[in-house]
């Protein structure tokens, strides 16, 4: 049986369709909701990366990796925002970050 | 060919079962670990496409940064996990009708052909064969040339984000002695030293007035 297209996006599909439900499944870890987010990420890279084997383009890598830095930027930033919630709060629960707004 | 399909489902089963574990485990340090193994999977994954420089960037920055950035953090905020995973039966019904919802779109347009993938004339980079010139070479050659401004901006975009994750959690704490040089500089030996007459048996202040 030949592995072609199909095969791959079904499975970044099934890893994209896991990023939506673990995010709607932990909502009061944002650790878990933020590799759900990475996790996503990884499903559309390898989107582009099939995309780009099977239409012989090499666009779709070039895509992938600026995606790949973004992605590694935002974990950053995340991560950071993170840390000062909970220097401040005591806890990571995400309910109650809506004290900001007035 | 019958090897390849045996790596790929092989690849393709971890991955999918590493990110159900991501999101269903109850111990955020296992979440971590469990992503670092569908990271690993899905660049196995990418070598099969024969995207070998972005398997080995996905190992780098992901495995080599984002998860060990993920593993500090879960690491150093004592979480209690157990409190937060209070509504996690809640949230089950709702999120598994969108989950199965958006699943089923995705495999629709995949499976009902309604997006056309017959597009081949629509190549703008054709990739070279693989025998002349590598795949880090082609994607040097058109990274550097027809993107370098998308290269550029991701510089700036990486760039941005270290500086504002430094300035997020950068604290100044109180109390600490640290060297000022400012102070130091500024410093006037005419200031330093003062010289007092003390009347005999008097005695005198140690206060500057």
């Amino acid at each position: 049986m030949e592995i072609g297209l199909t095969h791959y996006l079904t499975v970044a599909a099934i890893l994209f369709t896991l990023g939506v439900f673990g995010i709607f499944l932990n909502r009061k870890n944002v650790i878990i909701i933020l590799m759900a987010i990475e996790l996503m990420l990884l499903a559309v890279n390898i989107n582009l990366v099939a995309f780009s084997t099977y239409l012989g383009d090499m666009v779709g890598q070039i895509f992938a990796m600026l995606v790949l830095t973004v992605a590694a930027a935002e974990a950053a930033i995340g991560l950071a925002i993170l840390v000062v919630y909970f220097r401040n709060r005591g806890t990571i629960a995400v309910e109650d970050v809506n004290v900001m707004k007035g | 060919m019958i090897i390849e399909t045996i790596i790929f489902y092989l690849f393709a089963v971890v991955t999918v079962a590493a990110g159900v574990m991501v999101i269903g485990s109850r111990n955020p340090v296992h979440s971590v670990l469990f992503l670092i193994l569908a990271f690993f999977n899905s660049s196995g994954l990418f070598v099969l496409m024969g995207a070998e420089f972005l398997a080995m960037i996905l190992v780098i920055v992901y495995v080599g940064a984002v998860a060990v950035l993920f593993l500090f953090v879960v690491m150093m905020l004592n979480v209690n996990s157990a409190e937060l995973r209070a509504g996690f039966l809640h949230y089950l019904p709702i999120g598994g009708i969108i989950g199965i919802v958006l699943m089923a779109e995705l495999i629709l347009v995949m499976a009902t052909g309604a997006a056309d993938m017959e597009m081949p004339q629509m190549v703008s980079a054709p990739i070279p064969p693989a025998h002349e010139v590598t795949n880090t070479e082609a994607i040097g050659n058109l990274l550097y040339t027809r993107y370098a401004y998308l290269f550029q901006a991701s510089g700036f975009i990486l760039l941005i984000a270290m500086v504002g994750a430094i300035v997020l959690t950068f604290r100044r704490r109180e109390g600490v002695q640290r060297q000022r040089i400012v102070d130091q500089v500024a410093r006037d030996p005419k200031k330093a030293v003062t010289l007092k007459d003390i009347t005999p048996g008097e005695g005198g202040s140690w206060k500057s007035d």
